[in-house]
C-alpha cells in the first residue's frame, strides 16, 4: 500500500470545555476520494482546518504529504487546495482577476497565472462568464469557480467542505463529475466533507462517518455495511402479488433466511425505494445470511404467486446513516 | 484624476507583468491599493477632502490680499512677512477654517474610511478563508492591508499639499524659501503617521468587530470623542483638582502639568501641536508656563526649521507610538482569531 497523503494521528481540538474533534485517527491515500460524513456540526471543518495549519490542534498530529500541518502550514498550503464551504470571491473583480490574484498569491508569474486562469475556467466551464464579476455569479458558477481557485495552484491534494451546498441537482451532478474526472485523470487525491449522503456516495471511494468528533466508521460501502452491528449482510426486497401467510411461512424456512417482513411500500422506508405501483402487490423484505434472490424468485413462482419486482438490497450510506446518528442532531440528516 | 487611476493602472500592469514573480506581499498590497482606488468610497473622501482644501485656499488667499495677515502676526512684525508662504496653510479670512484645521478636522476621517471594514468584509464575504489557504503568511495578510492603506493616505495627502502649494504659487506669486518647503514637507508627513494611527485604530476595529457598521461606528466615536469631549473632560478634572491656594506656584505648577500630559495623550491634540509648531516658526515652545525671565530673554525671533522639528519630536514619537500600540493590538488579536468561512 502506498504511504498514506493525509495521515492523522489521535487529533483533537477542544474549545474550552467543548470538544470538536476527539481522538481522530485516519489515512487517506494517494489518489482516493474520501468523503467525510457527518451532520453540521461534527467537527469537520474543525479537523480540515487543523490539516491546514489553520487551527492548532489540542493534541495529536496531522500529517499532510510527509509534512506536519501544525509546524509547516506553509509548505502544506503550497501542495493542498482548499475550498472553504461558501466560498465567497472578490465581488467587484472578474472570475479571471480572482483566478490570477490566488495563482499569484501561489508565487505564480502573472502571463503564467492568466494562461492558467483561461484554461481552468474552460475546463470547468465558465469561459463564457470569465470577464462577469464574480458579485454576478450564481451559486453553482461560485462552486465551480471555487474548483477552479483550488486547482490553479497544482495541487496534489484538494479538500472541498461542502462542495454541493446549495446547488441543484443537475449542477450538483456535474461537479462532482468534475471532481470525479479530476480524480481520475490527474491522480489527485481528494477529500470532500458533505452531509449529503447520496451525492457522496455516487463518487467517494471511501467515506469515514463523523459524529461528535469521532470517527465512527470508516471504508468503502460493503465495509461500512458490514461494520454495521448485528446488520444482515444480505437482504432481498421482493414485491408479490398474491401474498399470504403459508409462503411467508415456507420462505422463513428456507435455508439461510433468518427473518420475512412485509413492509409498508411508501417512500419513508429506509430504503426510500417504493414498490414499483403494481395493484395488490405487497412489498417484502427477507434477510439471509447467503445470497439467496435467485432461489427466493422461483420460489414465489412455484407457489402460485407472481413476482413483480425483485431487488437485492445493498445498504445505502442512507441505513448507514441512521443507524449511527439514531439520537443524534437532526438537523444533520438531510436527504 | 482619471488621468492619475489611469496611469496607477498602467504602472500596476507594467510591475506585474516583470519576469520576477513579487512575493505574495507585495500581490496583496497591490491588489488592496487597486481595490481603494477603484471603489467609490475613495472618490467621495476625495472629492470631500479636495473641496475643502480648496475652500481653505480660497480663505487663506482672500485673508492675505486683505492683508489681515499683519494683525495676526503673533507680535513680532519681521516674522510675518518672512513666512507668507506658510500663512496658506495657516491663515484664514474667518469665512471658513484653514487648511490645517481641516486637515486635523478631517485626516481621522479618512483614515476610518479606508481601515474600517478591511478584516470584517473579507471575513463576511468567505474570502478570508480563501486567501488564508494559500500559502501566505496570516500577518502579511494584516500588514498587507496597513501598507496599502499608508501608501494610499501618503498619495492622498501629499497631493493635497502639493496642490496647495501650487494654487498658492499660482495665486499669490510669492515662491516659498527652501526651509519652508521643507516644513510644509515635515507637516505633511506628520500628517500622514496621523492619518496612519487612525487608519490602525479602525483596522484594530475591523479586527474585532464581526459587522463593518459596528466597526465603522466605533472608529466614528473614538474619532468623535477625542475631537470633542477629549478636552472637556480634561477640563472638568482640571477644575476639580485645582488646588486650593491660588498662590501655591508650585501646586499650580505640578497641576497644570499633569493636565498637559492628560490632553496629550489625545493624538488630535498631539498633531495639533507638531503641526502648528512647524506651520507657525514663531512658536518657540510648547509649555503653557514660561517665567518671566524666560519671556524677556528669549531672542524674538522664529525658530529654525531644526529647532522647530526638535521641538515637536515628542509629540512625532507620542504619535508613533501610538500607532504602534494600535497596530500590535490589532495584530495580537488577528493573530488569535480562528478563521473559518464567514463566522
Amino acid at each position: 500500500m502506498d504511504k498514506p497523503v493525509i495521515e492523522l494521528k489521535q487529533l483533537t481540538k477542544r474549545y474550552g470545555e467543548f470538544t470538536a474533534v476527539s481522538g481522530l485517527d485516519l489515512e487517506i491515500r494517494p489518489g482516493e476520494i474520501f468523503g467525510l460524513l457527518g451532520p453540521n456540526g461534527a467537527g469537520k471543518t474543525t479537523t480540515i482546518l487543523m490539516m491546514l495549519g489553520l487551527t492548532e490542534p489540542t493534541s495529536g498530529t496531522a500529517t499532510v504529504c510527509g509534512i506536519d500541518a501544525t509546524r509547516n502550514p506553509m509548505q502544506v498550503k503550497r501542495r493542498v487546495g482548499y475550498m472553504p464551504d461558501d466560498v465567497g470571491f472578490y465581488e467587484d473583480r472578474s472570475g479571471l482577476d480572482n483566478l490570477v490574484y490566488t495563482a499569484r498569491l501561489n508565487g505564480i508569474e502573472a502571463g503564467e497565472a492568466k494562461r492558467r486562469a483561461e484554461e481552468l475556467l474552460g475546463k470547468v466551464g465558465l469561459a463564457d462568464a470569465a470577464r462577469k464579476k464574480t458579485g454576478a455569479y450564481s451559486r453553482g458558477m461560485r462552486q465551480r469557480l471555487g474548483l477552479a481557485d483550488v486547482l490553479i495552484k497544482r495541487p496534489e491534494v484538494i479538500i472541498l467542505d461542502e462542495p454541493t451546498l446549495g446547488i441543484d441537482p443537475e449542477g450538483v451532478r456535474e461537479l462532482l463529475a468534475l471532481i470525479r474526472d479530476l480524480s481520475r485523470n490527474e491522480g489527485l487525491t481528494v477529500l470532500l466533507s458533505s452531509h449529503h449522503l447520496h451525492q457522496v456516495q455516487q463518487i467517494c471511494d471511501r467515506v469515514g462517518l463523523f459524529v461528535g468528533g469521532k470517527l465512527v466508521a470508516s471504508g468503502d460501502l460493503d465495509a461500512l455495511s458490514r461494520e454495521l452491528d448485528g446488520g444482515p449482510s444480505h437482504v432481498v426486497e421482493l414485491d408479490v402479488v398474491g401474498w399470504n401467510e403459508r409462503l411467508s411461512e415456507r420462505i422463513s424456512s428456507m435455508e439461510h433466511v433468518t427473518s420475512v417482513e412485509t413492509t409498508d411500500p411508501d417512500a419513508l422506508g429506509a430504503s426510500g425505494s417504493a414498490s414499483a405501483g403494481a395493484p395488490g402487490a405487497v412489498t417484502v423484505r427477507v434477510s439471509g445470511t447467503a445470497d439467496v434472490a435467485s432461489r427466493l424468485a422461483a420460489f414465489v413462482v412455484e407457489n402460485g404467486a407472481s413476482l413483480v419486482g425483485l431487488r437485492p438490497m445493498r445498504y445505502g450510506l442512507d441505513d448507514i446513516y441512521h443507524r449511527y446518528f439514531e439520537g443524534g442532531d437532526p438537523s444533520g440528516r438531510v436527504h | 484624476m482619471a488621468a492619475f487611476i489611469e496611469k496607477l493602472k498602467i504602472a500596476r500592469r507594467e510591475e506585474g507583468g516583470s519576469a520576477r514573480t513579487p512575493s505574495p506581499f507585495w500581490v496583496m498590497v497591490q491588489k488592496e491599493f487597486g481595490d481603494h482606488i477603484r471603489s467609490w468610497r475613495f472618490i467621495i473622501l476625495l472629492a470631500i477632502v479636495t473641496l475643502a482644501c480648496i475652500g481653505s485656499i480660497y480663505a487663506a488667499v482672500t485673508a492675505l490680499k486683505d492683508g489681515q495677515s499683519a494683525s495676526s502676526g503673533s507680535g513680532s512684525g519681521d516674522a510675518a512677512n518672512s513666512f507668507l508662504f506658510l500663512k496658506m496653510f495657516t491663515e484664514s479670512d474667518g469665512s471658513l477654517p484653514n487648511f490645517l484645521t481641516f486637515l486635523s478636522f478631517l485626516a481621522p476621517l479618512i483614515g476610518i474610511a479606508i481601515g474600517f471594514d478591511g478584516i470584517n468584509s473579507e471575513r463576511n464575504k468567505g474570502t478570508l478563508s480563501r486567501v488564508m489557504s494559500q500559502p501566505v503568511y496570516r500577518d502579511d495578510f494584516l500588514n498587507a492591508k496597513f501598507v496599502a492603506g499608508l501608501l494610499l493616505i501618503a498619495v492622498v495627502v501629499f497631493s493635497l499639499g502639493f496642490l496647495v502649494m501650487g494654487m498658492g504659487l499660482f495665486t499669490i506669486g510669492y515662491p516659498p524659501t527652501p526651509e519652508e518647503f521643507w516644513r510644509v514637507i515635515a507637516t505633511l508627513l506628520i500628517t500622514t503617521v496621523y492619518v496612519g494611527l487612525w487608519l490602525n485604530l479602525s483596522l484594530l476595529f475591523s479586527v474585532r468587530f464581526r459587522q463593518a457598521a459596528t466597526s465603522a461606528l466605533s472608529g466614528i466615536a473614538v474619532w468623535i470623542f477625542f475631537l470633542v469631549f477629549y478636552g472637556m473632560i480634561v477640563n472638568l478634572v482640571g477644575n476639580a483638582t485645582a488646588p486650593g491656594d491660588p498662590t501655591d506656584a508650585a501646586a499650580l505648577l505640578h497641576q497644570q502639568d499633569w493636565l498637559m500630559l492628560l490632553s496629550r495623550l489625545s493624538p488630535a491634540y498631539l498633531f495639533q501641536e507638531a503641526a502648528s509648531t512647524l506651520l507657525l516658526p514663531d512658536t518657540r515652545t510648547l509649555n503653557p508656563f514660561i517665567t518671566q525671565d524666560q519671556a524677556y530673554l528669549a531672542i524674538n525671533a522664529p525658530l529654525s526649521f531644526g529647532q522647530s522639528l526638535l521641538l515637536v519630536w515628542p509629540q512625532v514619537v507620542a504619535i508613533v507610538a501610538e500607532t504602534a500600540i494600535s497596530f500590535a493590538a490589532s495584530y495580537v488579536a488577528f493573530m488569535r482569531q480562528e478563521i473559518r468561512s464567514r463566522s
